[in-house]
């Protein structure tokens, strides 16, 4: 059999190409390689033979989020960053860490916690329980890597706290379209030298290059935690308990809900995290606050970290069975909206779902401004692309707007609200637009254009079809 | 020429809001970086986004570069005017829009000071983190551009940790929204990438800020040290036993002295250096820290530690900080101020560098810095009388950036590259960094007009894409040439 000429350049860069298997398989579109460079100057190589050959390329870490947004368009090359595995250098007197982008959050947050401090990110699927003593469970977060956590921009409850991926990023390396390796930022947390390439990047869907490697700023890893929780009746009670504790100067970690279905109450739990003491005197006082019926207690709710395993699945490779997907493969909608506006998203969401035949798990971060609707993978594909056009036309017309009365379009931005479907199973997902309106649209084809000039990375993942 | 465009910005912006008499264009040839000079060609003021975007296209389409401007404080010389160029002033854009305690989020106009983001919703409880030492006269849109910090960025970020929207007029003249004021539009970030690209992308025309809970308590210890040597160690112990202060700043001897002779802050007598820890939060958690900071200082050697936590107390021990650059005026005639960061376990060594490079030029350095974070602001202070002094200041103030660049650490901290350090850029960064940077820049803006010749000492010709072509080019195609 002659030997691919393709795959020889290939394997002339990186000497782990290899034809592609069907674990390879990127939202059910099947590469014709797959190669693991085991070094910066490899993956340069690679995607520099991949540009001769005018090859497609998705980047793969875990796997957990492959089937998040949108289908390639086209796929040749999946690079695998799992042998870029490296903890280059954990400054712990300076609270910094550069590690390669193949490092699984698992394993960072070991080494980290050797030093008694923390990646401070907790994107879902969260372990449970995050909790100080015991540390997350390494098979949890599903082997999610660094780099793909970036790339899609995953955050969990601490970002009300801490920020979101961009926000902890100081410093990132990463391999353009052509091959040319680039740095922006530094091992600085103070950096305001040249532009951010790294807030570019992070969430980009691997539509921009390849990051190799990232620099975190970290903190220190808080010795105790406290779960304060309390059962809502509905969307007023429980946003008056978001909100008082989003209103206190409480410095809380995270405040999220849960409502397994529409007939059930809305769980609020608060996160209390800091030395025992003083753990424990503000976790009396945002007891106190949410009232009788709310309980304390040192681990979360089985619910914690949304969505929670099985309601709405992770959004691996679903049905394929292939990476560490998970494979529950469910209908996952982020909705980011301003704060304020809590009790009318719950209730545009009532609506469409109403609207549509569907009953979905909502939760999420209610005092981030970000929540989720969750579906099983047995929902009808139809019912849920009309509950999705159904919950965007509403907010497209300001149902849920917390717009302030002094700020009308145009002294505000003209959408408060996104819907954004995560994953769905295939049958949905061919009927939908995973990324739905979004604002800027043509700087964006202009910034893709200029670092993708071919359209070979990840091409169509993105918003926009980009 | 610029003269055609005179009418049309008239219209545009008002008779008032035109500037052609060149004495008054004078009044806008720097900004908070007074070494480097340039009249600009026109200066408008609109008043609203709308008059910003036709400015810009009228510019656009006369092919005259601009630079936008917001309060004129920037240390690097972002403001700086093109001679040839427009200088689009924002000043009379300074409509507190909207404070929505609820969504903690503000919408503010670009000339708004940052100061007054922070008064204006105080009477919420809330408060705008980010507060450079300039915050009672920088503009919001100037914060923006140069991803402003502040003595408090330790514990609450800098800038593009607390914007959420912003509305800009791109480089052609267009309005549009970068995110929705939420933290999670999705598409790419182009609104974290705008921030602190010191107004080469655009224009900032409204800004959703985040507001932060202001803190249940707020305590203030001054601790004197022998030496800044032992100033450093008590950071080091401070941050090793996970306390995250909201602000540690150091002074050393000579800045000391300076504060003294501005503002008499009373700061210990004979100090080497001073330490000011700030702690905010919940009060139990601030009671908590206290105690233990102030048993690390004297550990580490305090020779005298003071708190306050009142207000008022507390403004008395941050005067002299405060006070410390306009200060040094008293005790040199010149200066130059520096912002290199050094990872922060390198402080003592670099420190001890530059006492070196003091020592051996002759040239006095005052050091004020962001302890915390490794943000240093060495005052390289000279007397301009006197032949070669500027020059051997200059050639100081260079080896404290190569330094800083050497122990791993960056050029700017927080003033911006502008037009200060482009020429240090490529001792960070590469070729490949730089131009794959300068892509973004062409996607904003590949006439080049927007704030030209700032950041990057070379710039990238857009529409050049290096490496090999892809398809046949064109010529090939139609049968003109033949390729070999």
């Amino acid at each position: 059999m002659a030997t691919d000429p393709v795959l020889g350049a290939l394997a002339g860069a990186c000497p782990s190409a290899r034809p592609a298997q069907p674990g390879d398989a990127v939202a059910g579109v099947m590469p014709r390689f797959a190669a693991a460079p085991a070094s910066v100057a490899e993956a340069s190589e690679l995607l520099r033979a991949a540009a001769a050959h005018d090859l497609a390329v998705v980047p793969r870490g875990g796997g957990s989020k492959l089937g998040w947004g949108a289908p390639p368009r086209r796929c040749d090359l999946v690079v695998d960053t799992t042998a870029l595995d490296q903890v280059i250098e954990h400054a712990a007197g300076d609270l910094v860490a550069r590690v390669q982008a193949g490092v699984s959050l698992a394993r960072l947050g070991e080494v980290l916690a050797g030093a008694g401090q923390q990646l401070s990110l907790d994107p879902p699927p969260c372990p449970v329980p995050p909790s100080p003593a015991g540390g997350p469970e390494p098979s949890a977060w599903l082997g999610a890597t660094v780099g793909g956590t970036l790339a899609t921009g995953a955050a969990g409850p601490r970002r009300l706290r801490y920020g979101t991926p961009r926000d902890l990023l100081i410093g990132i390396t990463v391999v353009r379209a052509d091959g040319a390796v680039a740095s922006s930022g530094g091992k600085v947390v103070k950096n305001v030298a040249g532009y951010d390439l790294g807030k570019l990047y992070t969430g980009s869907f691997g539509t921009l290059g390849l990051i190799v490697e990232a620099v975190f700023r970290l903190h220190p890893r808080p010795a105790s935690a406290a779960y304060i929780t309390v059962d809502c009746a509905g969307p007023d009670e429980a946003y008056r308990a978001v909100a008082a504790g989003a209103g206190s100067e409480l410095a809380l970690s995270a405040i999220e809900i849960d409502r397994p279905a529409r007939d059930q109450p809305v769980g609020v739990a608060v996160l209390v995290e800091g030395d025992p003491d003083g753990t424990a005197e503000r976790a009396g006082l945002m007891s106190a606050l949410l009232g009788a019926g709310a309980r304390t207690r040192p681990s979360p709710p089985g619910w914690w970290g949304w969505p929670p395993a099985g309601r709405g699945g992770s959004g691996g490779n679903g049905a394929a069975g292939g990476g560490t997907g998970g494979g529950t493969g469910g209908t996952l909608v982020r909705i980011g909206f301003w704060a304020a506006g809590l009790p009318r998203v719950l209730r545009v969401i009532d609506g469409a779902a109403l609207a549509a035949g569907l009953d979905p798990a909502v939760g999420g971060s209610a005092a981030a401004g970000v929540i989720y609707a969750a579906l099983g993978p047995d929902a009808d594909p139809a019912a849920v692309a009309a509950f999705v056009s159904g919950l965007r036309a509403a907010l497209a017309r300001g149902d849920c707007d917390a717009r302030p009365a002094a700020a009308p379009v145009p002294d505000s931005p003209p959408a408060l609200a996104s819907a954004v479907v995560v994953h769905s199973p295939p049958g949905a997902r061919d009927l939908m637009d995973p990324w739905g309106p979004v604002p800027s649209l043509p700087l964006m084809r202009a910034v893709k254009d200029q670092f993708d000039p071919g359209h070979r990375m990840a091409p169509g993942r993105f918003a926009g079809g980009i | 020429m610029i003269k055609q465009l005179i009418p049309r910005m008239t219209e545009i912006c008002g008779p008032d809001g035109v500037i052609t008499d060149p004495a008054e264009l004078r009044t806008y040839e720097c900004d908070g970086l007074t070494s480097h000079r340039v009249t600009p060609a026109l200066v408008v003021l609109p008043r609203a986004a709308a008059e910003v975007a036709a400015v810009v296209a009228e510019c656009a389409a006369a092919k005259v570069p601009f630079v936008a401007r917001g309060s004129g404080t920037g240390l690097s010389g972002g403001a700086l005017p093109h001679a040839e160029g427009v200088l689009i002033v924002t000043s009379k854009m300074r409509r507190i829009i909207a404070i929505d305690p609820a969504s903690q989020r503000a919408i503010v106009e670009p000339g708004v000071t940052n100061l007054s983001v922070s008064e204006a919703a105080r009477p919420f409880g809330y408060f705008y983190a980010p507060d450079p030492s300039s915050q009672v006269v920088c503009s919001v849109g100037g914060n923006v551009a140069e991803n402003s910090g502040g003595a408090h960025c330790l514990k609450h970020g800098f800038t593009v940790h607390h914007i959420t929207g912003l509305e800009i007029v791109t480089p052609a003249g267009e309005l549009t929204w970068l995110g929705d004021g939420t933290g999670a539009a999705p598409g790419y970030d182009l609104l974290g990438a705008f921030t602190g690209s010191e107004g080469t992308l655009g224009i900032v025309t409204k800004i959703v800020v985040k507001l932060t809970k202001i803190p249940q308590q707020v305590k203030c210890l001054l601790a004197a040290f022998e030496t800044t040597g032992a100033g450093g160690n008590a950071v080091s112990a401070i941050i090793g036993a996970g306390i995250v202060p909201a602000a540690i700043e150091m002074m050393d001897a000579l800045a000391i002295e300076a504060a003294e002779a501005a503002v008499s802050c009373r700061y210990p007598e004979g100090a080497g250096a001073v330490l000011i820890v700030e702690l905010d939060g919940p009060r139990c958690e601030v009671e908590r820290e206290c105690a233990a900071v102030r048993a690390l200082c004297q550990q580490a050697g305090a020779t005298e530690i003071r708190e306050a936590d009142d207000p008022a107390e507390r403004a008395a021990i941050w005067v002299g900080r405060r006070s410390a650059f306009a200060a040094v005026g008293r005790i040199a005639p010149a200066y130059i101020v520096q912002d290199g960061v050094v990872p922060r376990t390198a402080l003592g060594p670099v420190l001890n560098q530059i006492a070196k490079l003091s020592a051996e030029s002759g040239i006095r350095v005052a050091n004020v810095f962001h302890a915390g974070d490794g943000n240093l602001h060495p005052l390289v202070l000279y007397d301009d009388s006197v032949p070669g002094a500027a020059e051997t200041a200059e050639t100081v103030s260079g080896a404290i950036l190569d330094l800083c660049i050497t122990h791993g650490g960056s050029i700017t901290g927080e003033h911006g590259v502008g037009v200060d350090k482009s020429r240090y850029l490529p001792k960070m960064f590469g070729a490949d960094d730089l131009d794959t940077m300068q892509l973004l820049r062409c996607a904003f803006d590949p006439a080049g007009l927007c704030n030209p010749g700032k950041v990057f000492p070379t710039p990238r010709l857009c529409g050049e894409v290096p490496g090999a072509r892809r398809a046949p080019h064109p010529l090939v195609t139609s049968g003109q040439v033949d390729q070999f």
